[in-house]
């Protein structure tokens, strides 16, 4: 008996269990709507796990997906643990990538100009999510409304300076290539070279490797996860951003300058959104094009730090197993048939369930309630 | 000159229109309480389901009432999450705008041949334009209202039945009264819970309208960035509005204006971006927010889980 207490206790308060229950019912309703459109949801999801695994190229494809995801997830849950709900992740994003041109004109060694077009990343992006705490501390605007304009706010102006001329190719919808120095791909330019190819038709490994832009980003990723770890824990500023994010009054009770600790909160979260975008043109794309509409990269850190339980270690594995679906689920498609928005669907699925952590709870007190009913009823 | 007038006016009514639809549907829910972040998803499964029953049965009415039925499905998901079980409303809206689009372009791959855009619908069976042919070619009234649907018409309608509901019957006191403060409605006896359902189930529906609309009327087929955006631009407008049916409805006009001026400066070459005109919903929202410093104007129990009260 008090066994059952504990493991229904377990259930119903324990994030990390509700988490991963919402995951196993993600899956298990995706799995449930291939069936009933007449696909074979085991084989559906074999497919998916050998696109993940099964080569050192699909492996590399998975860490690139899954690096700018850690980042904006990193993003929204730093926000989340401060008390703030940052869906402008995505407009961070955009401003972070379209900031990333720098290195398009600045030229210095490698060692100095990858720093330089990271730092000019997270400084403007930091400085968009800054708005949105300004908007917030000073006239009372809710973050989730003010993120929302300055996202679409962010995509128009990266297409507009992206369609002036100068920045833009001529007749082309995309800009030039940032230089060479600031690029953080592996090896980019001596994979092309004669004595390259040459040295990789004997190493396959590597040569399976570097068939994709793999780069230093997720290096980058995992170590922000760490520094966002020990800023939250670790540091003063950290301690007051978390008191602002769990009691507001008690906070200003305590001498804690709320308005000052949200800006400098949506500017770190801001940043880091931002450092996504930078290192997605640094490490993949190294240009910008004009935007039909949003890549969706901010957007999905949402669901990230969701499923990562907004910590930031938990935002790592959820960063993977995002960016792994999205790349694994796109080879249902030619091997099957099978569309491959089942993975949004599986994702919106286990966000909608993560949205009411209460569910299991609430139907235990009702089927108990029915049941208390039923008992007085019958005496 | 005049004629250029009447043309942005026409191109406005007619990219208003959706965002009206689904705009009143955030205005309905949020007046009970709950807050509709997923008006973008309800929209995009709206524009699917209608340009696909359009597709097939050649009836533009009952696409557009599939249309928004299909909305009021994730209505009712929304609702179950918010309302039963007391979830964060943000996140069971994002929740839905993941599964809107998924679900949408899921089955259109299905039914058109793994195709995320839909086969076109004639233009004989697309919504009406009820007002075709009746004026003299290069005559005012002509630009204004020749081109126009008759879900445009219907848009103005409702805004202006919601707001009678709203304001001038009972159920729109109790609405409003369950979005304003919920525990002392419940002790008057209003059914909080049954009054929420309603609410956010009919947003949907009418988000999913604003879909349909989309699909039926404005263009002829559903594809993935049909909508993009236009479920929160409505959600801007109803903010815009303070909340308000009519305010709300010239919210979207302006917005609807600044689509338009697109359009038209693509097709006269002026030489004011477009991409900077698409800006301006956005900008000139974040800047009325800030005017309308300190005037808090959402309904006091807005975006919080109702939780009655253990009885013993």
């Amino acid at each position: 008996m008090k066994k059952n207490s504990k493991i229904i206790k377990f259930f119903t308060e324990s994030n990390k269990a509700f988490t991963l229950i919402s995951i196993l019912l993600g899956f298990f309703i995706g799995g449930l709507i291939l069936w009933l459109s007449g696909f074979n949801p085991f084989r559906a999801y074999q497919i998916i796990i050998n696109g993940i695994f099964s080569k050192p190229t699909y492996i590399s494809y998975t860490i690139i997906r899954a690096t700018p995801l850690i980042l904006t997830g990193l993003s929204v849950a730093f926000a989340f643990r401060t008390g703030l709900f940052n869906i402008g992740a995505e407009g961070q994003f955009i401003i972070g990538s379209a900031a990333a041109l720098a290195g398009y004109y600045i030229n210095l060694p490698a060692i100095l100009l990858i720093p330089v077009v990271i730092f000019i990343a997270i400084f403007f992006s930091g400085l968009w999510g800054a708005i949105a705490g300004l908007l917030k501390s000073k006239y009372g605007i809710h973050e989730v409304i003010s993120t929302i304009m300055l996202n679409w706010i962010a995509l128009y102006l990266q297409n507009y300076f992206t369609s002036i001329k100068g920045f833009a190719k001529p007749n082309s919808e995309a800009t030039k290539y940032i230089y060479d120095n600031a690029k953080i791909t592996f090896l980019d330019n001596w994979k092309h070279t004669d004595q390259g190819i040459e040295w990789l038709k004997n190493h396959q490994l590597l040569k399976d490797i570097l068939r994709t832009p793999a780069n230093f980003g997720i290096f980058i990723a995992i170590l922000c996860a760490i520094l966002v770890w020990v800023i939250l824990n670790k540091t003063t500023l950290g301690y007051k951003l978390r008191a602002v994010g769990f009691n507001k009054e008690a906070a200003r009770y305590g001498g804690i300058n709320i308005e000052k600790y949200t800006i400098i909160s949506m500017f770190i979260s801001g940043s880091l959104a931002g450092l996504a975008g930078g290192l997605h043109v640094m490490g993949v794309s190294h240009n910008i094009t004009i935007l039909s509409a949003m890549e969706g990269y901010g957007f999905d850190g949402i669901a990230v730090a969701l499923i990562g339980n907004n910590a930031a270690f938990g935002t790592i594995w959820a960063g993977f197993l995002f960016g792994a679906l999205k790349y694994g689920g796109t080879k249902i498609q030619p091997f099957m048939g099978a569309p491959s928005e089942i993975i949004s669907i599986m994702i919106g699925t286990i966000v909608f369930f993560i949205s009411m952590p209460n569910i299991i709870k609430i139907s235990l007190n009702k089927i108990l309630k029915k049941n208390k009913k039923r008992g007085d009823n019958a005496q | 000159m005049l004629n250029n007038l009447a043309l942005i006016i026409g191109v406005t009514l007619m990219y208003s229109t959706p965002l009206i639809f689904t705009a009143l549907g955030g205005v309905i829910s949020e007046k009970s309480g709950v807050v509709n972040i997923g008006l973008e998803g309800m929209m995009v499964i709206g524009a699917f389901i209608a340009a696909t029953v359009g597709y097939y049965s050649g009836n533009p009415w009952l696409a557009f009432v599939s249309g928004g039925l299909g909305g009021a499905f994730f209505g009712l998901l929304h609702a179950v999450a918010s309302v039963t079980f007391s979830a964060n409303q943000v996140v069971s809206g994002i929740a839905i705008n993941f599964l809107g689009p998924g679900v949408a372009l899921f089955l259109s791959r299905i039914f058109f041949n793994g195709a995320t855009t839909t086969r076109s619908i004639d233009l004989d069976n697309k919504i009406p334009r009820l007002l075709h042919g009746i004026f003299p070619n290069d005559s005012f009234l002509y630009y204004v209202f020749d081109n126009q649907y008759a879900t445009s018409y219907i848009a103005f309608i409702l805004v202006f039945i919601i707001w009678y509901l709203l304001k001038k019957t009972v159920f729109g006191l109790r609405l409003k009264s369950v979005g304003e403060h919920p525990a002392a409605a419940d002790t008057l006896g209003i059914n909080v819970f049954r009054i929420r359902y309603f609410a956010v189930i009919s947003s949907g529906f009418l988000a999913g309208l604003g879909g349909a609309t989309l699909s039926i009327s404005v263009v002829s087929n559903f594809r993935p960035t049909l909508v993009s955006g236009q479920g929160f631009i409505a959600l801007a407008a109803m903010i815009f509005g303070k909340w308000k049916p009519i305010e709300t409805m010239f919210a979207c006009l302006l917005f609807g204006l600044a689509q338009g001026l697109v359009i038209f400066v693509g097709q006269f070459d002026f030489h004011i971006s477009s991409q900077l005109l698409n800006m301006l919903p956005y900008i000139l929202t974040l800047i009325v927010l800030v005017i309308f410093v300190g005037k808090s104007v959402a309904p006091a129990a807005d975006g919080i889980p109702y939780e009655k009260e253990q009885k013993h």
